[in-house]
């Protein structure tokens, strides 16, 4: 094609090319943000109705109330125990799949089954854990039954320990699955010719694996940072309410009709969110990676 | 510093991935301490195999490895020192050349200073000191074998292995590549051990060309005696450059026999290697192509011909210094003469033009 020859018509395949991510984004991405960018800056009466203008009044209340650090400090502390417990067993799962199982259509198999539990909803997944974490639950009898303890543990459910529970129950896949992806992309003669080298099986995981996944690893930190620092339901229910994190703040603003100050704290976590994947992607070049 | 031997036996080596058939199956050879050795054969027929038991990646299911001396069988590559340089590479696409070559040193312990100085003594000696601190991809693909060989190199193994190095290149590039190794090799001084399917470039580089076929050695002997004394028809065929011809023996003569074919006259073959020939055997021989002259019908026949043979020009290819005539001498193989550019030219044929293809008798070679 020589775009020189008719420009308007080649501009108007290239627009062709782009409407159908241009329409879901638009009405589902671009104007969603821009309405609740919007409401951060009207004036409420208190009741759920605003005024439109523009008032910086909900952004100066959500930066010097307190509550906003230590929500902050919660949320922080949940990703990064989630981050880390699902980059480990993520990472492992998907080095045993591609490195470990020899036969192909096993490896999916065994990926498949990972999936397996998102076959029911997370509001199942998470009840789940009460038979097995409860005061009665599973691991409190076994443990009392072995006179390890002769109270109930009650930090096992309904405690900050349940929530990453939840959180790494939740979030391996979105771990395990880039992981896998780029891992399997590695040329199995790569590590022929490490081992050929005379590497030990942790320098092929430490100097060829490891950096070679390190896209996937990206991406994977990428859906689970923003998942968890856009949660409130896991926190809500597995902490029974002991604990908060940002969005439950805003939740229940938006409860009380506060919207303007629940816009203002979407957007203070959105631009938060922006700053965390914008250092990822500037760490790791996914976009090169992937086209590698 | 004393040179570890690098010769190496292979004694009774079978090798079956499935438990049923052999991929290689029986093969005993031994190649000389700091000889250029090259495998050759089709896609399938073991080679590769039998280079990736030699490195340690692939145990033998039966059958001893002896490099040096030393039984190898079950001992990492390391351990047996030997390197191997990978069809199409592996390079690692995330390090730099420099850190390509030093890995080996890298997983060794070697300091970081000691182990860049030797990379770039060896960045040096494959002269690609100024890409250095390139990534693979942005190397050209002559340049990124230089580099694999410098990372086979550079842990001084005994032997380095090749399998396929330059299948990856294109035609100018791989005789360009082709001395490279050569020079390599001498300057090394290891025994190498190069796969291949491409037959000039055994004969160019290998002092012990290796023929297989399904998993077994055809041939093993100096690059000139596989090339113009082949054993069988399997060797002579794939080695290339000979007609091939079969008949039943007419009749056995002192040094020679004649092999009876659609030729009022037959053709005669010194006996040679050949022992035992007697009438109504079916043998095949072999006539080097750069062997056979043509002649038109009616002359005479150069001196030392007794076979003619009436055939019909089929095609006529140019090559430069030689013209290929393909005749159709034998019903079923196909028969070519490489004529000289300029005996060709004095006179030359046209397609359907009916020649009389000859050659010295001596020059007919019985085969197995």
């Amino acid at each position: 094609m020589q775009p020189s020859q008719n420009p308007s018509r080649a501009n108007l395949a290239g627009w062709l090319y782009v409407s159908p991510l241009v329409l879901v984004l638009v009405p589902f991405f671009v104007a969603p943000i821009l309405v609740v960018l919007a409401a951060s800056f009207f004036a409420t009466d208190g009741f759920g109705g605003l005024t439109p203008g523009f008032t910086l009044a909900s952004y100066f209340e959500v930066l010097h109330s307190a509550l906003t650090l230590k929500l902050y400090l919660a949320t922080i502390k949940f990703t990064v125990l989630t981050w880390a417990f699902t980059l480990i067993i993520g990472f492992f799962v998907a080095y045993f799949l591609v490195f470990h199982v020899r036969n192909q259509l096993l490896a999916i198999g065994l990926f498949l089954l990972c999936t397996v539990p998102f076959w029911t909803s997370n509001i199942i997944r998470m009840i789940s854990w009460i038979p097995l974490l409860g005061k009665e639950g599973l691991i409190n009898q076994a443990l009392l039954a072995t006179g390890v303890i002769r109270q109930p543990l009650e930090v096992l459910l309904f405690s900050d320990l349940a929530v990453v529970i939840a959180y790494v129950h939740q979030l391996t896949i979105f771990m395990i699955v880039p992981i896998f992806n780029s891992m399997a992309r590695i040329d199995k003669k790569l590590i022929e010719a490490a081992i050929d080298a005379g590497a030990s099986r942790f320098d092929i995981m430490r100097l060829i694996v490891v950096p070679m996944s390190k896209s996937g690893i990206a991406l994977g930190t990428i859906f689970v940072v923003s998942i968890v620092m856009g949660d409130f339901f896991v926190v809500k229910v597995m902490s029974g309410g002991g604990s908060a994190s940002v969005v439950s703040a805003f939740y229940e603003d938006v409860g009380v009709l506060q919207y303007p100050t629940a816009a203002a704290s979407a957007v203070l976590l959105t631009l938060v969110l922006v700053a965390i994947i914008s250092l990822i992607l500037r760490t790791v070049d996914i976009r090169q990676e992937i086209t590698r | 510093m004393k040179k570890d031997r690098g010769d190496i036996e292979l004694a009774g080596v079978c090798k079956s991935f499935d438990g049923v058939t052999n991929v290689v199956d029986g093969v005993n050879l031994r190649i000389a301490d700091g000889a250029y050795c090259c495998f050759i054969g089709p896609s399938g027929c073991g080679k590769t195999t039998i280079l990736r038991m030699i490195a340690g990646h692939e145990d033998p299911t039966a059958g001893e490895i002896v490099i040096g001396g030393q039984n190898v069988v079950g001992l990492a590559p390391v351990q047996r020192r030997t390197a191997m340089m990978f069809q199409s590479y592996a390079l690692f696409p995330h390090l730099t050349v420099r850190e390509n070559i030093a890995f080996a040193l890298r997983v060794r312990g070697q300091s970081k200073a000691d182990r860049l100085r030797a990379a770039d003594a060896m960045i040096e000696k494959v002269r690609l000191t100024q890409f250095a601190d390139r990534l693979p991809a942005q190397l050209s693909g002559g340049q990124q074998q230089r580099v694999a060989l410098a990372r086979a190199a550079i842990t001084e193994p005994r032997v380095l292995l090749l399998d396929e190095p330059l299948s990856a290149l294109d035609e100018q590039l791989r005789v360009q590549m082709r001395q490279e190794l050569r020079r390599m090799q001498q300057e090394l001084g290891i025994t190498f051990i190069h796969v291949t399917h491409t037959q000039i470039e055994a004969i160019a580089l290998a002092d012990l060309v290796v023929v297989m076929e399904q998993g077994k050695i055809k041939q093993a002997g100096p690059a000139r005696d596989v090339y113009a004394h082949p054993h069988d028809r399997y060797v002579a065929e794939f080695m290339g450059g000979q007609n091939v011809l079969s008949g039943r023996v007419e009749k056995v003569n002192g040094a020679s026999f004649v092999l009876a074919q659609a030729a009022p006259s037959g053709i005669e073959v010194p006996l040679q290697a050949r022992s035992t020939v007697s009438v109504g055997d079916r043998v095949d021989i072999a006539v080097r192509r750069d062997d056979v002259a043509l002649v038109r019908p009616g002359r005479d026949l150069p001196p030392g011909c007794t076979t003619s043979l009436p055939s019909r020009v089929l095609a006529i290819e140019y090559q430069g210094y030689f013209v290929k005539v393909m005749l159709d001498t034998v019903p079923d193989d196909e028969f070519v003469a490489y004529v000289p550019e300029k005996t060709f030219f004095a006179d030359p044929f046209t397609v359907g033009d009916v020649v009389m293809a000859t050659w010295a008798t001596g020059s007919a070679l019985p085969l197995a």
